[in-house]
């Protein structure tokens, strides 16, 4: 039998390479920065931010099923757990809980206690349409794409804009069956 | 974290209590972030002049910020006004605090008064990234040549920094200097200070 997968990646993100929390942030701040000089309106940068997070995402599975021995979840029950305790965990050193399921366990918030990206921001007037973090939503989304499930991730709450926490809600759109496009003789 | 799961509210950012700077994230978090950051760039631009040029302006915006905030909390709002002082300040403290270790080495340029190095076997921000042959000398180093110009020039060292890859005997990997010129003026009041 595999070894059970972990409940929690505070083992893993013991075990795993870190640096300064602050550099991290400072860097996304200043990415996020040259997006609203560059493309000016903040639905752009939303969009950008969501696609950048897109192509993390479809990379950063990999190192997450590598390192963290998880195995098939049966439900997206067990997806949401895994992303929310492992996933957040191994990778920012936070975690996160996951609440507010609908009746047919499609549907479920990931709620962020602790939010590396944010320190030292405060959205000015004119970035008031800005989802600062919507990178996050978009790794959820590329990272659940290789492993054949279609979601839609949206903020619900955001600290930045007045909410009292980090709410991203994920939705299973479709789970993709696997295709096998090549042959067992190739 | 305060542990209950909720975040308290702060009217305004500078209310909140300033973070220790223990917190970690894990190294392919930030890796994938600047993978992101460089391929962002690399659409903007049409040749490897601007594209390390852009880097560094990324660079310059956290740079900045690194020195107020470290002065703020490691030096009690004071900061290093000599040439040697901020040097020293860039190489060790900002070193550390953003890389985790000090940087392996500082020196004074040979040929010109002006210019100092600090060089890194393995840079941080290059441990992940080969340069593909067609992108000549392109080194992501700017970025962090960016942010010592951030910190220089917010001290009020203004200088042109720039990062460039220094092949050494009997490694695989170039290492990554870091080379400072800084302006005219900064010489001359150092001068004058004696």
């Amino acid at each position: 039998m595999a070894p059970a997968a972990p409940r929690s990646g505070d083992a893993i993100f013991a075990s795993v390479e870190r640096v300064n929390a602050e550099l991290f942030t400072l860097t996304y701040g200043a990415i996020v920065r040259q997006l609203l000089t560059d493309l000016e309106e903040v639905e752009e940068v939303n969009k950008q931010l969501d696609q950048m997070g897109y192509n993390i995402g479809i990379r950063l599975i990999d190192e997450f099923l590598a390192k963290s021995n998880v195995s098939r979840c049966v439900d997206f029950k067990e997806t949401a757990e895994v992303i929310a305790k492992v996933g957040f965990k191994m990778f920012l050193g936070v975690t996160a809980s996951v609440t507010n399921w609908d009746a047919d366990g499609t549907c479920c918030s990931i709620v962020l206690e602790d939010n590396p990206l944010v320190d030292f921001v405060e959205l000015p007037d004119t970035c008031q349409g800005l989802y600062y973090c919507n990178i996050l939503s978009g790794v959820i989304r590329g990272a659940l794409e290789m492993v054949s499930m279609k979601t839609e991730v949206t903020w619900i709450r955001d600290v930045l804009r007045g909410d009292d926490a980090y709410e991203l809600q994920v939705k299973l759109l479709k789970q993709v069956p696997e295709e096998y496009p090549y042959k067992d003789d190739e | 974290m305060i542990g209950v799961g909720k975040i308290k509210q702060y009217s305004n950012v500078l209310d909140k209590p300033l973070s220790k700077g223990k917190q970690e994230v894990s190294l392919s978090a930030f890796a994938f972030l600047f993978s992101e950051l460089v391929q962002y760039n690399q659409t903007q631009v049409d040749n490897i002049a601007e594209l390390e040029r852009r880097l560094e302006d990324a660079g310059y915006a956290v740079g900045a910020r690194v020195l107020e905030l470290l002065c703020h909390r490691d030096k009690g709002n004071r900061r290093e006004t000599r040439l040697l002082g901020i040097l020293s300040f860039v190489h060790s403290t900002v070193w550390k605090v953003l890389f985790g270790k000090v940087a392996d080495s500082l020196e004074k340029g040979t040929e010109h008064e002006d210019e100092y190095m600090i060089s890194e076997k393995e840079l941080l921000v290059n441990k992940f990234i080969s340069t593909p042959k067609d992108m000549g000398t392109f080194n992501c180093g700017a970025f962090v040549a960016g942010i010592v110009r951030g910190v220089l020039d917010s001290a009020g060292f203004p200088a042109v920094v720039t990062a460039h890859f220094v092949p050494m005997e009997g490694q695989q990997r170039p290492r990554t200097t870091i080379l400072i010129k800084f302006a005219e003026e900064v010489l001359q009041r150092e001068a004058r200070l004696g």
